[in-house]
């Protein structure tokens, strides 16, 4: 023991200066990472500002069991479930498509601008993204409108409608992101060995046949690990893409937990209900990371931890 | 045999192609028209009559937005957080990073699991603010720059380049030459790392100009709003800076904030996009090296 922490001693002062380093981004997570997390105990209690963390009456699983016995419980969960599940039905494959193709395109120019330009969308902000699906989409002078009257056919309220919210979520996401999640997947086939298209070639397989056997078995690993990744934060999705899209008509599909969360804490001022909520939510989150890193790691062999 | 393999190439090699000519256009038709139509008669737009050119140049909606004071002011803080917010980031990560990078900080296993921890876990919306309350930190142009400037993806990204390109043979030649830590980190760790910081310096910058959420929540103060912030009450809120009118008048009027929205758009989207042709390729180095950790 005594001998321990003499080693430790001197190693400390020769270092020293590495904590030094470490000491702003340490403080910084200590005081706004760290520290909130101790402010979850207001999810169990019956939380008021004047009396403080300290003063406030405790009150056990009070605030959960309302939310779970709320109206908005079920619909929340509906809602942010369909958004979520929906995205990564649409927006983990077509990636991985993409970067196949992209992959076999012979004419190294094209295939610079094709990337250049779908990358491009990914830099605009989500406030300017939702302000040119409102603009776009507006039934009477959207650009979609103009482009349905060339036609003579009416273009629908796509944002005052319920039913059609998620489709206007996961389409637009695709629009902006798809170049860019297929980067990772690029870079996964540009690390392919060369001599394994020309033995390809040698015996005579297609284009088609070469990503068959060869690209796609190659990305599996890492198109398993985004699948964890994305699966990981399935209540977890987005806050600011639906809270700008929300309104009065699509709210029934579009109210999520995060959204949800917010209106509770910020706007009706019920801050151990929302915390309560936010809570539950991050334990979901981690518990379906957990469980399908488990399952990834038994089935597949590629997991995250 | 063969024959019909080379046939169904060329076919699918014509098909790839066409795919790809076609998602550009159906990317890059949306940009242009916002541009043009920021510069086209309202009326026009409105009516369909503007598609690939403006009938009219017209820049009434840019002067209008122009003679707003709120939006060179809001303008002005996303440049002044934007540049302070990544200096800051910079500072913080890439220090990190490069102590995390070296084999003999002590207790290097448990300082990682500090920092991996809060990508999984948070406290969440309120208990959040109300440290960020506690701190003083409400309504003030700090609250924007400083206590979320930490990420923990940017540290890893920095230990990930450290650790494979500063040879250790260089600090050990250094350490006998009685160099300290903290001399090595600022003359040689970081003149050598020029990729790395220009990589998690662009990707901070442009997370904090897009950024709006921190504002939303912490920020009341209408001299400290930032662009997209104010952008929100243009687009999202549909809120005219004109003022409210009647009549004919309310109609130019409505036409007019409707020009100062693609206005709106083209202005505070424009510095990324000017940009972005340059920094591409250290984007997309970005993306490399975190993903050989990821």
């Amino acid at each position: 023991m005594n001998k321990k922490r003499n080693k430790l001693l001197p190693n400390l002062k020769k270092s020293y200066q590495l904590f030094l380093l470490l000491l702003p981004s340490a403080v910084l997570l200590f005081c706004f990472a760290y520290l909130p997390m101790v402010g979850i105990i207001i999810a169990f209690q019956n939380y008021s500002p004047a009396l403080g963390i300290t003063g406030s009456q405790f009150v056990g699983f009070k605030n959960f069991i309302q939310y779970f016995n709320s109206y908005q419980f079920g619909v929340t969960i509906k809602n942010t479930l369909v958004l979520s599940l929906y995205s990564i039905l649409v927006g983990f494959p077509l990636p991985i498509l993409l970067a196949l193709m992209c992959n076999q395109m012979k004419t190294k120019m094209f295939k610079k601008v094709f990337q250049v330009i779908t990358y491009l969308p990914h830099f605009i902000s989500t406030m300017v993204m939702c302000g040119l699906i409102l603009i776009f989409l507006s039934p009477s002078s959207g650009l979609f409108a103009n482009l349905f009257k060339l036609f003579g056919a009416e273009f629908p309220n796509l944002m005052a409608s319920a039913s059609a919210f998620k489709h206007v979520y996961v389409w637009s996401d695709i629009w902006q992101h798809l170049g860019w999640d297929s980067i990772i997947y690029l870079a996964a086939l540009a690390g392919i060995d060369p001599t394994y298209y020309e033995a390809a070639t040698v015996d005579g397989a297609s284009t088609l046949q070469k990503i068959k056997y060869i690209d796609i078995p190659m990305i599996l690993p890492t198109a398993m690990v985004l699948l964890i990744l994305r699966a990981g934060s399935i209540l977890g999705i987005g806050f600011e893409k639906v809270f700008l899209l929300q309104n009065v008509q699509n709210i029934m599909s579009s109210e999520i937990i995060s959204t949800y969360v917010y209106k509770m804490g910020m706007q009706s001022m019920q801050y151990s209900l929302s915390t309560a909520i936010g809570l539950f939510n991050t334990v979901v989150n981690l518990v379906v990371l957990l469980m399908v890193n488990f399952f990834a790691r038994k089935t597949t062999e590629s997991s995250l931890f | 045999m063969k024959r019909k393999r080379l046939t169904q190439d060329v076919f699918v090699n014509i098909l790839f192609h066409l795919i790809a000519v076609i998602m550009i256009l159906m990317v890059i038709y949306p940009l242009w028209f916002v541009i043009i139509a920021s510069f086209s008669n309202p009326a026009d737009v409105a009516s369909g009559k503007v598609w690939i050119w403006p009938k009219v140049i017209d820049v009434r909606g840019y002067q209008k937005l122009f003679e707003q004071s709120q939006i060179w002011k809001s303008y002005l803080n996303t440049i002044i957080y934007t540049l302070v917010g990544t200096f800051v980031a910079l500072i913080v990560n890439i220090s990190a990073g490069y102590a995390m990078s070296r084999k003999d900080m002590p207790g290097r296993r448990w300082i990682n699991l500090f920092y991996v921890i809060p990508m999984f876990v948070n406290g969440g919306l309120i208990p959040t603010y109300l440290v960020v309350k506690g701190f003083g930190l409400l309504d003030s142009f700090w609250v924007m720059v400083i206590p979320f400037s930490v990420s923990t993806y940017n540290i890893i990204v920095a230990r990930t380049f450290f650790e494979s390109s500063l040879p250790e043979s260089l600090w050990e030649a250094a350490q006998i030459d009685g160099c300290s830590t903290l001399r090595y980190f600022f003359s040689f760790a970081v003149p050598l790392s020029k990729a790395v910081i220009a990589v998690v310096g662009l990707w901070t910058a442009v997370g904090l100009w897009n950024s709006w959420f921190n504002a939303l929540i912490y920020l009341q103060n209408e001299n400290l709003i930032p662009l997209q912030l104010l952008l929100r009450r243009i687009l999202i809120a549909n809120e005219s800076l004109l003022g409210a009118a009647t009549g004919t008048m309310a109609q130019e009027l409505r036409q007019l904030s409707d020009m100062m929205k693609y206005g709106s758009i083209v202005v505070s989207t424009l510095p990324i996009m000017m940009l972005y042709p340059f920094l591409q390729k250290y984007f997309n180095q970005g993306v490399m090296i975190g993903a050989v950790k990821g």
